[in-house]
This record gives C-alpha cells, sequence and structure tokens, in this order.
C-alpha cells in the first residue's frame, strides 16, 4: 500500500509551502516534493504603471528582503533610462544592499535555523524556537537579534525606514548621506563584528555534531550560480554572472553588459505541484541543469571575499570542507561569512572620500524598451526583467527570484533527506523537522517568489493509497 | 486673517456655538477659517471658484433638516451653524472611505505618499479601514505628456484641475467626461495629453491636485510634493491688475 506524508506548512520560513513524501508498501520512501503553496502575481499587476514606480512597487514584494528588490528594479530602471548611476550613488545602494544581506542572514541563521542547531534536531519542539533560545542562550539569540537590528538600523539611518524605504530610486539614491549618519554607523561596525565571531566561534563547535545532516541535506553535485567582480572576488550588487560546476570550475560567465542576455543560461520549468517556477541552467536541460544560488554558491563562485576577516574565515571553511563543499547544510557557515563580509565592507565604502557626495542622482527619461537588472538578493541572484512601452509604462515583467533558482535542489534535497531519516513505519516528529530543516538551509523566502502570507500550521497525515488517514501528527 | 469691519453690511451669527462677526456674502467657510473653526475640505481651493462637489464641509444649520456645504452657504444673520457632530464626523468618515473605494488609492506605492490631502484626510478622520467594497476598477495613466503624468487611478474628481486649467490659465485644456463613477477627466477631446493642442504645460494642474493623480513626470514613490502657495497670490495680483 502506498502513503502519502504531507508536511503542511513548512515552518520556520518565510511563506507557505508544504512538503508531501510518498511512501512506498514497504513504508520507505520512493519520492518527495518541496511545494509552494502561495501566489503573488506582480509580474501582472505592475503592468500598465510608470516606470519610475517600479522600485517601490517591488519592494512590496517582500518585509524582510524588500532592499533586494529595490536593488535590482532601480537597476532594470537604470538600464531602461539608459544611464550610469554616480558612483557615490553606487557605493551608497551597495551600503544599502549589504547591510540587508547582514539583517536577512541573522534573521535566517539566529531566529530560524540555529534552534536546529542548539537543540537538536530531536530537540523538544516546545524548546527549540527563538523563545527557547532567549531562555536558554541569551547572549547568543541577543547577538542574533542586535546584528539583525544593526542591519536594519542602517537601512533605516540611509533610507528613513527599515521596511521599504523609498530611497533607492531609478538614477540613483533620493538623498545624500551625511557625515553624523557616516559616523554613527562607523560607531556601531566594530561592536557589530564582534558579534559575528562569537557566532562563528559558536558554530566552529557544534558544527561537526551534525554529521548525518551533513551527509544528507541536499549533498549532491550541482552547478553554482552567482555575481563576481571583474578580479573574481564576492560581489552582491553588480558583476559578472557566473556559474561553475560541482569542482568550482567555470562553466558559463555573462558580463553585467550581457545581463541582458540571462535567457540564454537560464529557463524556467513549471510543475503541476507548486506555484514556484523551476529555473534551470539552459546549456544543460530540464532538470539536468540544476544549480544553486545564495550564500554557499557565492563562495565558490568567488576566488575569495575581498574583506580580511571574512577571507581568513573563509580560509577556514575551506580547509576544513574543501573549495568547493556540496552540502546544503554548509549555507549556514557560509551565510555567517557573509555577514561578517557585509559588515567589514559596509566599513570600507563608507570611509571612501566621496561617500558624502551631493551627486547622488543621475537623471534621464526612458532610453531603451527594456531593461534587466541583475542584483545578489540574500538568498541568491535576483533578476527583474522588465519592458515599456514609449510612454514608460510597464508593459510586461520577469522576475526570477533567488528562491526560484533553487526549487530543483529544495526538492531533491527534501527528497535525499526523506529517504535517509523518515520511516514511514513510525513516524517522529525529528525525522520531519529534519525534512523542514534542509529547507530552511536554503532560507527560502516564498512570499517573494511567487508573488502570500500565513500562519503555519505543521499538519502530517499518514494516508492510505485509498485516501483514508492511518497516522497524523499535528504541531501548532 | 482679513479684518473685518463693523459697518450695517455686517451680520453675526454662531459657529460651534461662538459668536461670529462677519460681512454678508461670505461664505460660512471663509468665516469659519478666519476664526480658526476648522471645516475640512478636498475640493475647495483658495483662488478657484467655489464647486460644492466633494461634500466634505457640509455642516449642520438650526433649523435646517438637511445639511449645507459650507463652502457654498453664505451665513445669515442670526444663523447657528455647528460644524462637528458625530453625525457629520460618521458622513465624512463614510465620503472618504467611498473615495478611497471607488479608485485604485495605494498609498504605499503612491508618488504622492506622505503629500496628499486625501491620505491627510484619511488620517485626520481618523480612517483605519474602508468599510465599503473596493472596486477595484483598471484604470489606465496617462505617461503621454513630457513631464506630467494623469493616473486616473488616484483621481477622486475634485475637478480642482478643470477650474485652475479654465479658470487662471485660460486653456480649459482639461474637462470631465462621463457620468458618476465613470466620470473622468480628459484632456481636449479625450486625446491623450501629450497630443493636447491647448495645453501650455504650465503645469498649475499638477500643483493644485490633491492626490497623485496629476505629477511630474519621472517621480518615484513620495517624491512628489505640490505647490499651492502660488493661486492666492495670483489670484489677487489678477483682481488688482483689473
Amino acid at each position: 500500500m502506498t502513503r502519502t506524508i504531507t508536511i503542511d506548512g513548512v515552518t520556520r520560513i518565510e511563506g507557505h509551502a508544504k512538503i508531501t513524501i510518498h511512501l512506498d508498501d514497504a513504508g520507505k520512501v520512493r519520492d518527495a516534493q518541496f511545494h509552494v503553496t502561495q501566489f503573488r502575481g506582480f509580474e501582472k499587476f505592475v503592468e500598465g504603471r510608470p516606470l519610475t514606480e517600479m522600485p517601490g512597487i517591488m519592494a512590496r514584494i517582500c518585509g524582510i528582503c524588500p532592499v533586494s528588490h529595490l536593488m535590482a528594479a532601480a537597476k532594470a530602471c537604470d538600464d531602461i533610462l539608459a544611464v550610469q548611476i554616480p558612483p557615490t550613488a553606487d557605493k551608497l545602494r551597495r551600503i544599502m544592499n549589504l547591510a540587508q544581506m547582514v539583517q536577512s542572514h541573522a534573521l535566517s541563521f539566529f531566529h530560524l535555523s540555529s534552534p536546529d542547531l542548539l537543540f537538536g534536531m530531536d530537540g523538544d519542539p516546545m524548546r527549540r524556537n527563538i523563545f527557547g533560545l532567549i531562555r536558554e542562550h541569551p547572549d547568543f539569540a541577543r547577538d542574533g537579534i542586535l546584528l539583525r537590528k544593526f542591519g536594519q538600523d542602517v537601512i533605516a539611518l540611509l533610507g528613513g525606514k527599515k521596511i521599504h524605504p523609498a530611497w533607492v530610486v531609478p538614477g540613483g539614491v533620493n538623498a545624500p548621506l551625511t557625515e553624523e549618519t557616516r559616523d554613527t554607523i562607523l560607531k556601531q561596525i566594530p561592536e557589530a563584528i564582534a558579534r559575528v565571531d562569537r557566532a562563528l566561534d559558536y558554530f566552529h563547535q557544534v558544527e561537526d555534531r551534525y554529521p548525518a545532516e551533513v551527509d544528507a541535506f541536499a549533498n549532491f553535485p550541482t552547478l553554482f550560480a552567482g555575481l563576481v567582480t571583474p578580479d573574481g572576488l564576492l560581489e552582491h550588487y553588480d558583476g559578472a554572472m557566473k556559474f561553475v560546476d560541482h569542482n568550482a570550475t567555470p562553466v558559463a560567465e555573462l558580463s553585467p553588459s550581457n545581463h541582458s542576455h540571462y535567457g540564454s543560461l537560464i529557463s524556467e520549468a513549471v510543475e503541476n505541484y507548486s506555484y514556484l517556477k523551476f529555473p534551470y541552467f539552459k546549456p544543460h536541460g530540464y532538470p539536468a541543469g540544476i544549480y544553486r544560488v545564495g550564500p554557499l554558491a557565492r563562495l565558490i563562485v568567488a576566488e575569495r571575499c575581498g574583506t580580511v576577516r571574512a577571507d581568513m574565515e573563509l580560509g577556514v571553511f575551506r580547509t576544513r570542507l574543501g573549495r568547493a563543499p556540496q552540502s546544503s547544510f554548509h549555507y549556514h557557515w557560509a551565510r555567517l561569512i557573509e555577514i561578517l563580509y557585509g559588515i567589514e565592507m559596509i566599513q570600507r565604502l563608507l570611509q571612501y572620500p566621496d561617500i558624502l557626495n551631493t551627486h547622488i542622482r543621475s537623471r534621464a527619461r526612458p532610453n531603451r524598451l527594456e531593461g534587466v537588472g541583475i542584483s545578489e538578493a540574500p538568498r541568491g541572484t535576483l533578476i527583474h526583467h522588465y519592458k515599456i512601452d514609449e510612454n514608460g509604462l510597464i508593459r510586461w515583467a520577469n522576475l526570477i527570484i533567488a528562491t526560484g533558482h533553487n526549487n530543483l535542489a529544495m526538492n531533491l534535497g527534501v527528497r535525499q533527506v526523506a529517504e535517509r531519516f523518515v520511516d514511514g513505519n513510525k513516524l517522529q516528529e525529528g525525522m520531519l523537522n529534519r525534512v523542514e530543516a534542509v529547507i530552511r538551509c536554503f532560507d527560502p523566502c516564498l512570499s517573494c517568489s511567487t508573488h502570500a502570507l500565513g500562519q503555519m500550521p505543521l499538519r502530517i497525515e499518514l494516508c492510505a493509497s485509498d485516501g483514508e488517514v492511518c497516522d497524523v501528527l499535528q504541531r501548532n | 486673517m482679513t479684518s473685518v469691519t463693523l459697518t450695517a453690511e455686517s451680520i453675526t451669527l454662531q459657529i460651534d456655538g461662538k459668536d461670529i462677526s462677519c460681512r454678508s456674502g461670505e461664505t460660512i467657510l471663509q468665516v469659519a477659517r478666519e476664526n480658526n473653526i476648522d471645516i475640512p475640505t478636498l475640493c475647495f481651493l483658495e483662488g478657484l471658484t467655489v464647486w460644492g462637489g466633494c461634500r466634505l464641509c457640509m455642516v449642520e444649520i438650526a433649523g435646517s433638516p438637511k445639511l449645507h456645504a459650507a463652502c457654498a452657504t453664505t451665513c445669515a444673520e442670526g444663523m447657528a451653524v455647528s460644524t462637528t457632530s458625530p453625525r457629520l464626523k460618521e458622513y465624512r468618515k463614510m465620503i472618504v472611505e467611498m473615495l478611497f473605494a471607488e479608485r485604485n488609492h495605494v498609498c504605499s506605492v503612491c508618488v504622492s505618499n506622505g503629500h496628499c490631502e486625501l491620505q491627510n484626510m484619511a488620517v485626520k478622520l481618523e480612517i483605519d479601514h474602508v468599510r465599503f467594497p473596493y472596486r477595484f476598477p483598471r484604470l489606465e495613466v496617462d505617461n503621454s505628456h513630457d513631464y506630467m503624468r494623469l493616473d486616473q487611478n488616484r483621481c477622486i474628481l475634485c475637478v480642482r484641475c478643470v477650474r485652475v486649467c479654465g479658470e487662471i490659465e485660460g486653456a480649459h485644456t482639461k474637462d470631465v467626461k462621463g457620468r458618476g463613477v465613470l466620470a473622468a477627466i480628459i484632456h481636449d477631446l479625450d486625446q491623450p495629453w501629450g497630443e493636447s493642442q491647448t495645453c501650455t504645460g504650465c503645469g498649475k494642474c499638477v500643483n493644485v491636485c490633491p492626490t497623485g493623480a496629476l505629477t511630474q513626470r519621472g517621480t518615484a514613490v513620495g517624491e512628489m510634493t505640490k505647490k499651492t502657495d502660488f493661486l492666492p497670490y495670483l489670484t489677487l495680483m489678477r483682481e488688482a491688475k483689473s
């Protein structure tokens, strides 16, 4: 008798999803699927709106990573205006983008994933959450919360508010940085670095406790993609989009001037069980063109970070795990390294002599009818592609969201973890938590990716092939 | 505040229980504002003719069962006016809620966010939700003009733009087509704004528009600010000249 286990919805992720695990007659896992069950539809309802509103509208896709959408949208608009934004505006946008990455990574690692690592995958679900963390590991929780606050504060200091700042506009930004704001941010840097250092020390201690998870958390060879600087360094705002194979050997590269040709490398497939599209590396076909994006992918694609402390930590990472570790469990460590990098880079950018310049916006009318903006969101490469009419109104939009790139890998990962840990004859909460935990490694932002929000009760049903419910586990 | 000379033409009335003297011919709204009594308005703009369309300035007059538009009702001797009451408050809220429900006013992504008279009015009237179902009409944005934009989604049909265009600029490019909820601002004979032969491109319509309906092209979310101070001065200078 074949059966299906459904985890609906998946908890401690951003957005709505469910997982189904299909069992064979012997109760062994036959297949597993990750379903994104919400729909947003931004691609459709921006049609007819003026181009200049796009960053503001697109930022509303997400409350966690609005800045990422601001950046990609503004870059797509810059492309349509055919302007080069002032160097100071470029740096200011970069600072906000990095601050966004720091706050989002801190949320993902400390608030969502660290309870699994601190209390164990089979830990008591009543403790295994942010409140348990605050109760039993208050210093660790405080570091996480304050690191997130650092990122959010930088965003607010630059853009006027933490969520959905309207500061990034086509052609640059709409207000310069003041000396006072710069100094306020710079003062917070040493403490923020100390907090990441403590988190990394902790991570080094616990990382070895999870060999089985490392071994089975989406641990398979895939391609990796991310932006790099002209020197091959870690990049989050603008750079060549590079694909490497599982050995970190370059496979393809799109220079910034060729970003509009992303369609030659990426195509999107759809499956009838998910609202999330399945992008794949076009030259390898579907589904063989599986690739991953995000912190781990970026650290594999890049030769090195380009800041002192992050590069030292990357050295430790590569010494212990190799040049291109394939297990998605390592996303956590990569995330911490990127937080470190982000803080160091914010410091560096703020110290440029031209950072206080008041020429921060290039003005132009639309000079092209089509534009593409590619930047790195915390979860990976984000692509906004717009077409306008001769009056500057949006007529078509295509968004490829970071979470989408990882969709094939998340599905395979869910299956790998289910095969390794789930015993259909006797359901245990810890088994299913691992299935969810592999998804958390990718830090998917589902509200972003399909263009819905809601409560996430967990209900797992074991159903007989005739639909009869054999067993139910429920978590509120 | 305009000084009031007590002459034979002076009349006295009560507004919200306060004894007030004014010149005959003044409207309740004028007198109330001269005496720092706030009556909310949206379609009224000093310097333009009175329209009386938004109905936010409705007041109660003792002895009259119906409500009266303060902007269009002249004061009379012995009149007792009430500008606030639970009934008026409720009606005003209802009117603004209906304005929100009628078209697509999405403040968060509007270029006039933070600088919008409709938004400010909603805050002032303590509107925290809209009790009417939104209509979500499918309306176009006219982006055909070189440097101005008409977004029908944000228009409340106050016709300030129509009045300033006809009365102050003298162009009468703008007018209204259709009836009821289907009414809409048009240019010339319902042509794209950019093709209008009569528009002088003066931009007065943009500055008098209370919402994000008429804006400068190229403005991003929250960037559109209006300058309405010019209008009373312009009117005053013309009157002085004539």
